[in-house]
């Protein structure tokens, strides 16, 4: 193990260490830690300096006006409407065209495989002028639909990397031992290859689910006005009518972060075996 | 009726091993072809011409690109991704630095490993409204600490010189992070055995990480180097929220500084914006030829 195990080392260094710990975290942090404060700040504190100290009193009431007094809950409701069907769209074609990937020799395969990993590297701009145009030509400018419609194709380039690379390790002779029993290549996809790719296909929806979420720029080429903007674009909105109330802010931006840290801690396995694919060999 | 039905299945049974693939293939394929491939190329059609995004499209040549090389925005934006690209590169070592100082095997380890990975999750929105509070003149925190050293204190979003790189390192927060938790993974994998070995042979320290430790990352450098570069020329929600580009154009990448010619109030250039994106995109394409490229030769190895 490297570096060495700290338990191996003196107690003075192991002391030293266990105190670090705490320390370098809360620097990390430091600027999330702040804004949790100021969010939970009534708004006569930050009137009158204080933005460093303990809050006077703990205002909860500054998450109860973000709610009232913004369309922000509509904003949250409409993340949703976008981001899970991009989950089920994009695992579920990518499903398929990582199955045909991994499974199949056929011509082009590489190809069209390398395709979807090149494509789901290219800058965003490259893709908004036709994008929003086409989105506009099939009357679906300013819908979820037609976000969550880009979303799922553009997806399914990184899912597909991920789900043919996860396939292409399963061990062959299962589909082999199938094709001799006279398994159709159907049934082989739908009762053989699918039941095994419930890892991959968790790890896929929660990181999905994050980068959906936390979209930004799309929704803003795609989307205008608080009934289908997602929360990201609202946030921004938001802020620009917040000005210089901090507070509203702060609690603004915790309510549209959680979602995606709580799906984090949640499937917190899943989310970082999603995220680390190739980091090893 | 049950002739045809009973010829076509015979004729799939036979073929299926040929049409399978097709069939599965077929609609992400189609998904991916209207929505990215055909765009890429109409975006470089675009580009030819002059466009507001409705009326009737006129054919310029070449005039959108010559027009770039004398557009003093362009090239401060293109300015700026180069040094987006070189500190950005800075989240390497240092997701490294933090991944080494984790990676231990003490009670809650665990649950800092998770906190020190949080920056990631949350959108760049939140992140850059985090670091918008942090730098604000003022009562920021990082304003209070310039004031330490000079008394009228830096508003360092409010200034031409510093704004970028107030920016970067709003970004290089959930970038570390995400260095991070590649060379978590890439350590846990590290054999112990040749660790072992190296040690009684007396390497420790920097030797023991140059030397054993480094080359057996490097799948997990690799894959940090690749996101680095990506999420560098991605760049642009940060700069939307914490500065629109300003001041005085100061902070423009060229993915923002697209999305400002071709749609915002500024107007609706359409060809002139696509014409910035295909540079942007031939700039990818260098970094994404030499991934596929390394791609290959794995695939091929096999």
């Amino acid at each position: 193990m490297f570096p060495r195990p700290i338990d191996q080392v003196s107690p003075a260094v192991r002391i030293a260490y266990k105190l670090a710990l705490p320390v370098a975290l809360i620097l990390w942090l430091l600027p999330l830690l702040g804004v949790a404060m100021t969010s939970l700040k009534p708004a006569s504190d930050l009137a009158r300096g204080n933005y460093f100290g303990w809050p006077s009193h703990l205002a909860f009431s500054n998450y109860a006006d973000v709610f009232r007094n913004s369309p922000i809950a509509h904003y949250i409701w409409n993340s949703f409407r976008v981001t899970i069907p991009t989950v089920i769209g994009a695992v579920a074609l990518s499903c398929m065209t990582g199955f045909a990937l991994a499974i199949y020799k056929f011509r082009f395969n590489l190809l069209v495989f390398f395709v979807f990993v090149a494509g789901n590297f290219v800058p965003f701009q490259i893709l908004m002028v036709p994008v929003r145009d086409l989105t506009l030509h099939m009357g679906l400018y300013n819908t979820t639909t037609g976000l969550a419609l880009f979303h799922i194709a553009f997806q399914t380039g990184f899912c597909t990397l991920f789900m043919r690379n996860f396939i292409k390790a399963l061990p062959n002779e299962l589909i082999e031992a199938a094709r001799v029993e006279g398994v159709s290549e159907v049934q082989i996809f739908w009762y053989v290859v699918l039941p095994l790719m419930r890892p991959a296909i968790a790890a896929l929806s929660v990181l999905v689910f994050t980068f959906i979420w936390n979209d930004y720029f799309w929704a803003t080429v795609l989307t205008t006005g608080s009934s289908t903007q997602p929360v990201t674009a609202g946030l921004y909105s938001l802020n620009g009518q917040w000005v210089a109330q901090w507070q509203l802010v702060s609690a603004g931006s915790i309510v549209a972060a959680l979602p995606p840290v709580l799906m984090f801690f949640a499937m917190q396995r899943h989310f970082i075996a999603g995220l680390t694919l190739g980091a090893v060999k | 009726m049950s002739a045809p039905t009973a010829s076509r299945s015979g004729y799939w049974r036979r073929n299926q091993r040929a049409l399978a693939p097709l069939l599965f293939v077929a609609p992400g394929a189609l998904m991916f072809t209207v929505y990215v491939v055909l765009p890429i190329f109409r975006s470089m059609s675009i580009s030819f011409y002059d466009w507001d995004g409705m009326g009737v499209k006129k054919w310029i040549g070449l005039a959108n690109y010559a027009e770039l090389w004398s557009d003093p925005a362009f090239v401060v934006s293109l300015e700026n991704n180069v040094i987006w690209l070189v500190l950005y590169m800075l989240a390497v070592p240092a997701g490294l630095f933090i991944a080494i100082f984790l990676n231990q095997n003490t009670r809650g380890i665990r649950i800092y490993k998770s906190l020190f990975f949080f920056p990631f999750v949350i959108s760049q929105v939140v992140v850059g409204l985090i670091f918008s509070w942090f730098y604000a003149p003022g009562f920021g925190l990082f304003f209070k600490l310039t004031q330490l050293f000079d008394p009228a204190g830096i508003a360092l979003l409010a200034d031409e010189r510093y704004a970028t790189y107030g920016i970067i390192a709003a970004g290089l927060w959930p970038q570390i992070a995400y260095c991070m938790i590649l060379y978590l993974t890439g350590l846990n994998n590290v054999a112990p055995d040749q660790v072992e070995a190296a040690r009684l042979d007396g390497a420790k320290g920097w030797r023991m990480l140059w030397y054993v430790i480094l080359p057996q990352l490097r799948p997990a450098t690799f894959i940090a180097v690749v996101v680095t570069v990506i999420g560098a020329l991605r760049s642009f929600d940060l700069v939307s929220i914490m500065t629109q580009g300003g001041p005085y154009g100061s902070t423009r990448v060229l993915s923002y500084y697209m999305y400002e010619e071709a749609l915002s109030e500024y107007g609706y250039r359409m060809g002139y914006g696509a014409a910035i994106a295909v540079v942007l995109f031939a700039i990818m394409m260098v970094f994404i030829s030499g991934f596929i490229w390394k791609m290959y030769r794995d695939e091929t190895e096999r």
